[in-house]
C-alpha cells in the first residue's frame, strides 16, 4: 500500500470514525445517565438522515438547515417519548426499558414505511464541501475533512460541558446516585429528560451528517445500532472518551478491513468487539458496574 | 399433588395434538408444527431468562448453528437423521459451552450485550462462509428422510422431539439444579453466599438453553426444507424473547404459551396487514409498560384476586 | 482457648476514603462479640473483608489457621462461616421454605444434580431450621411479601442452614419493635448456645449488645477504639465521648 493510499485510507477511516462518534455519544450519553440502552438510536439516526433528504433534497433548503431540522425533530421525539411514556419505566427492571425502546424501534419502522415508502434515497454533498483539497501526495475530499473537524469538536464540547460547567456536574452527579441527586433538591426528571433529548438529538444529527455519504435504506437503523453498540462496548459503557476510541478503533478497522479483507469486513467489527472484551471484558476505559 | 396434576394434563395434550391429523386441515397441522418449534425455542431461551435470571439478546446463534449443522450433515455430507441431528444438536451445545465461558465473566447488560456480538458473528460467518451454508441465498434443498418427508410424518416427529425436550427441560429445571438456579435469579450475592458457585451454574445454564435451541433450529431447517441467514441475525433473537416474556418468564408453561399466542398472531396479522412491527410493538408497549410478567404472570394475579374475594 | 478468626493490620479504602483502618482483631472459639459503632464506623464493609466480598488493600484475615484472602464468598461458607446481611437479602419470589431449602441443597454441593427434583430435597431438614427461628407457620408463603421482622429471621435461617462454626450477623435486630427485638435475641442465644457457635454480631441497639456479647469491639472512623469485656469498655472515656455520648437513649 502506498503512502497515498495509506493516507486516503486513514482518512476515510477517521471521517467514519467521527460520523460514528457522534451517534455512539448520545447512546452513551443516555446509557451513562439513565442506565438505559436505547436501541431506537438507530432509529432516530435513520429518521435524521430521512429528514435531511426531505428538507434538504425535497424541499430544496439548504443542507445544513435540514441537519438543524433533524436535530429539533428528534429532539422533539425523544422528549415526547421520554415525558409520555419512558419516565414510568425508570423504576422497572432494565430489561422493561430496553424492551420500551425496542417497541419504539418497531413502531417507528413503520412509521418510516408509510412516510417515505421502502425506495432507496440519496443526498448530495451540500454545495462547498463537495469537491476534494490537493494536500500534494494526496488529495482529501472536503466533506470527510470537515467530518474530521466536526467530530473533535463535539467531543470536545460535550468534555467540556459535562466537566467543565455546573450543569455538567449535576450529569455526573446523576450517574453516580439518583436518590441523593434529588434528595439534594436537583430536579431530576428534567436531567432525565434533557439527557435523553440531547443523545438523541445527537443521534440524529449524525444521520443527518452520515446522509451525504451512504444510502438512505430501510434497515440502515438495524445497522447502525449494532455498529453503535461495538463502539461503546469496546470504550466501556458510560465513557466518552471511551466512546471516542472506539469509533476510532472501528473507523480504521472497518476502512481498512474493507480493502485488505473484503470478504471479511462485515465480521471485523465483531471480531474486534470480541478481542477487546476479552482482554478488557468492561471495554478499553469501561469498569465494572456495581450492582444496584 | 400439583406435579401429577400437570403430569396428567401435559399427557392429555400431547394425546390431542396427536389426534390432530384426523381432523385438522393441511394448514392447521403445519401451523402447529411451527407453533411446537418455537414453543421448544422459547423455553430453552427461558432458561437463561426465566430461571437463572440472564437475559440473551443471541440466542438465535444456537437455533441457527443447530438449523444449518443438521441441514448440511444431511445434505452435503449424507449423514442419517439418527447422527446428523444429535451431532447439530451437541454442535450447538458445544458452542454455547464456548461462547457462554466468555459472556459468564460479565453482568447484566454487558453479559447481553457480548451474547448478542457472539451470535452477530455466527450470523457474519453462516454470511460468509458461502460455500457451505449458501450465505445471503440460504441453504436450500435439505434431504429429508422419506419416513418424515411428508407433512404428517414430520409433524408426528416433531411431536415426539419436542415432547421429548420439554419433558427434559421439565426435569432440568424442577431439579435441584434448576432451584439453584432460580436462586441466583433472584440473589446471586446470597447464592454464592450460601456456597453456590454462581458463575459455573450460570455457565452450565447457558449451555442447556443453547443445546435445546440447537435441537429447536434442527427441527426448524427440516419443516422449513431450508435455513436462511435471517434465522441468526439478532431479530430471530429478539423474537423469541419477546415470545418468552409475552407468556411470562417465571413459570416453567409461560414461554410456551408466548411462543403460540406470538406465532399465532404474527401469522394471522399478515395476512391482511404488512404492519406486523406495529403490532409487535403495540404489544411490547403493553408488556413493559402493564404485564411485565408475562400472560401467565396476569392470570396467576387474576386467580389470586378471584380467589381471595 | 484458640482464636478461631485472626486479622491483622486489615486497611481498605474507597477513592481515598479509608473505610477500614489498620484493624487487628482476635475472635476466640466460642466467644459471643459484640462489634459497634456510630453509622458509617465501617462495620460492613469489616463483615465484607471477613466474608470474601471484598478485598482488603493490606492486612490478613485467618479463620481457623486458614487464609481467607483472595477467596470468593462461596469457598468461605464451605470453610464453616456463615452471615447475614444489613440490607435483606433473601430470594424474593421463592417461597420462605425454598429460601432455606435451597441453601440445605447447595450446603450439600447437590446444586449440579440435573434429575432429582428441587422440592424434594431436604425437607426435613428444612422444617427443623424453620421451627428453630420460629418461621414454621409461614413456610409456604413468599418470602418477598412477609413482614420485615420475619425476612431477618429467614435471614437467620438461611445462615444456619450452612452449618457454620462463626456466625456473622449483620444488625440482627434492625428495624424490629422492642418485642420482636426481644424474641429475636432470645432466639439467637439459645441457637448459638445449642450448637456451640461462634458468634460475631454487629448492633446499634445498646439493650442487645450488653445483653448478651461477652467481648464487645468499637469501631470509629473504620479504627477499632476499644476492644473488652462490656463493663470496661462501657466505662472507656474514649468510647464514651465519641459514641455512647451521641446515643441519648443509649
Amino acid at each position: 500500500m502506498t503512502l497515498t493510499m495509506f493516507t486516503l485510507n486513514a482518512f476515510y477511516g477517521l471521517a467514519l470514525a467521527m460520523n460514528m462518534f457522534i451517534i455512539a455519544s448520545g447512546l452513551n450519553l443516555i446509557f451513562g445517565v439513565l442506565r438505559v440502552i436505547n436501541f431506537a438510536h438507530g432509529m432516530f439516526y435513520m429518521f435524521g438522515a430521512y429528514i435531511v433528504f426531505t428538507v434538504a433534497k425535497s424541499w430544496g433548503a439548504p443542507f445544513f438547515v435540514g441537519v438543524l431540522a433533524s436535530a429539533l425533530a428528534l429532539a422533539a421525539i425523544a422528549l415526547v417519548i421520554e415525558r409520555l411514556l419512558l419516565r414510568h419505566l425508570y423504576d422497572k427492571e432494565h430489561l422493561m426499558q430496553l424492551l420500551f425502546t425496542f417497541a419504539i424501534v418497531l413502531l417507528m419502522s413503520d412509521a418510516a414505511k408509510m412516510i417515505w415508502g421502502t425506495d432507496q434515497y440519496s443526498v448530495g454533498y451540500p454545495p462547498g464541501l463537495g469537491g476534494a483539497v490537493n494536500m500534494g501526495f494526496v488529495i482529501l475530499p472536503q466533506y470527510q475533512l470537515f467530518l474530521c473537524i466536526v467530530g473533535p469538536l463535539i467531543a470536545v464540547a460535550m468534555w467540556f460541558v459535562v466537566d467543565r460547567t455546573r450543569w455538567g456536574r449535576v450529569v455526573r452527579a446523576a450517574t453516580q446516585d439518583r436518590e441523593m441527586l434529588a434528595a439534594l433538591g436537583v430536579n431530576v426528571p428534567m436531567v432525565y429528560a434533557a439527557v435523553f433529548t440531547i443523545g438523541s438529538a445527537l443521534a440524529g444529527i449524525g444521520g443527518a451528517l452520515a446522509a451525504p455519504r451512504i444510502a438512505l435504506v430501510p434497515g440502515m437503523d438495524a445497522t447502525i445500532i449494532n455498529e453503535c453498540f461495538i463502539i461503546v462496548i469496546i470504550g466501556g459503557l458510560g465513557n466518552m472518551w471511551g466512546s471516542f476510541l472506539g469509533a476510532l478503533a472501528f473507523g480504521f478497522v472497518v476502512q481498512f478491513g474493507t480493502v485488505l479483507a473484503p470478504n471479511w469486513q462485515d465480521v471485523l467489527p465483531y471480531v474486534l468487539m470480541l478481542v477487546v472484551l476479552i482482554i478488557r471484558p468492561w471495554g478499553l476505559l469501561g469498569r465494572p458496574e456495581t450492582g444496584h | 399433588m400439583p406435579q401429577r396434576r400437570s403430569l396428567i394434563a401435559s399427557a392429555v395434550v400431547v394425546l390431542l395434538l396427536a389426534l390432530l391429523p384426523l381432523a385438522g386441515s393441511r394448514y392447521a397441522i403445519d401451523l402447529t408444527t411451527e407453533v411446537l418449534i418455537y414453543a421448544l425455542f422459547a423455553l430453552s431461551l427461558n432458561v437463561l431468562i426465566g430461571f437463572t435470571g440472564n437475559i440473551s439478546f443471541g440466542h438465535a446463534a444456537y437455533f441457527a448453528i443447530g438449523g444449518y449443522g443438521c441441514a448440511i450433515l444431511l445434505t452435503t455430507y449424507g449423514w442419517p437423521l439418527a447422527l446428523a441431528l444429535p451431532a447439530a444438536v451437541v454442535l450447538a451445545g458445544l458452542v454455547a459451552a464456548v461462547v457462554g465461558y466468555f459472556c459468564v465473566r460479565l453482568t447484566q447488560i454487558y453479559f447481553a450485550m457480548l451474547t448478542l456480538a457472539f451470535a452477530m458473528l455466527v450470523w457474519g460467518v453462516a454470511f460468509k462462509w458461502k460455500e457451505v451454508t449458501g450465505g445471503d441465498d440460504g441453504f436450500t434443498g435439505i434431504k429429508m428422510p422419506a419416513m418424515i418427508s411428508h407433512h404428517i410424518g414430520y409433524f408426528y416427529f416433531t411431536l415426539v422431539m419436542v415432547s421429548l425436550g420439554v419433558a427434559a427441560l421439565w426435569v432440568i429445571c424442577h431439579s435441584a439444579f434448576g432451584l439453584t438456579l432460580v436462586a441466583i435469579r433472584e440473589n446471586s450475592v446470597r447464592a454464592g453466599f450460601i456456597g453456590v458457585d454462581t458463575r459455573h451454574m450460570r455457565w452450565a445454564a447457558f449451555t442447556v438453553a443453547g443445546t435445546f435451541g440447537g435441537l429447536a433450529g434442527a427441527l426448524f431447517g427440516m419443516y422449513h426444507r431450508g435455513m436462511y441467514i435471517e434465522n441468526a441475525f439478532w431479530t430471530e433473537s429478539a423474537n423469541v424473547l419477546i415470545m418468552v416474556l409475552l407468556g411470562g418468564i417465571y413459570s416453567f408453561i409461560g414461554p410456551i404459551i408466548g411462543a403460540a399466542v406470538l406465532h399465532l398472531l404474527q401469522t394471522f396479522t399478515n395476512q391482511y396487514t404488512p404492519y406486523w412491527p406495529t403490532v409487535l410493538g403495540l404489544i411490547l408497549l403493553v408488556i413493559v409498560l402493564v404485564l411485565p410478567d408475562g400472560l401467565i404472570g396476569l392470570a396467576r394475579r387474576v386467580r389470586a384476586r378471584g380467589g381471595r374475594s | 482457648m484458640t482464636a478461631m478468626l485472626s486479622i491483622g493490620g486489615l486497611w481498605k479504602s474507597f477513592a481515598g476514603f479509608v473505610a477500614t483502618r489498620d484493624v487487628s482483631f482476635e475472635l476466640l472459639a466460642g466467644e459471643t462479640h459484640a462489634v459497634i459503632g456510630p453509622n458509617g464506623a465501617g462495620k460492613t464493609t469489616f463483615f465484607n473483608l471477613i466474608t470474601g466480598h471484598l478485598r482488603p488493600d493490606k492486612g490478613s484475615v485467618s479463620f481457623e489457621g486458614r487464609d481467607l484472602i483472595g477467596l470468593p464468598p462461596q469457598k468461605i461458607v464451605r470453610l464453616g462461616i456463615a452471615r447475614s446481611f444489613q440490607r435483606i437479602n433473601i430470594y424474593p419470589r421463592l417461597t420462605v421454605f425454598e429460601n432455606v431449602q435451597v441453601a440445605l441443597i447447595a450446603h450439600e454441593g447437590q446444586q449440579w444434580n440435573l434429575f432429582r427434583p428441587g422440592r424434594s430435597l431436604h425437607r426435613q431438614g428444612t422444617q427443623e431450621l424453620l421451627e428453630l427461628v420460629g418461621l414454621a407457620p409461614e413456610a409456604l408463603e413468599t418470602a418477598g411479601e412477609l413482614s420485615y421482622g420475619k425476612q431477618k429471621q429467614l435471614e437467620l435461617a438461611i445462615a444456619l442452614a450452612s452449618q457454620p462454626r462463626l456466625l456473622l450477623l449483620d444488625e440482627p435486630t434492625a428495624g424490629m419493635s422492642p418485642q420482636e427485638t426481644g424474641e429475636t435475641i432470645a432466639s439467637v442465644r439459645d441457637i448459638v448456645k445449642a450448637r456451640g457457635l461462634t458468634l460475631l454480631f454487629t448492633e446499634h441497639d445498646m439493650s442487645v449488645v450488653f445483653g448478651i456479647a461477652e467481648r464487645i469491639s468499637v469501631l470509629h472512623h473504620g479504627e477499632i477504639i476499644a476492644s473488652g469485656a462490656p463493663d470496661a469498655v462501657r466505662n472507656d472515656p474514649e468510647v464514651k465521648r465519641v459514641y455512647l455520648g451521641e446515643h441519648a437513649h443509649g
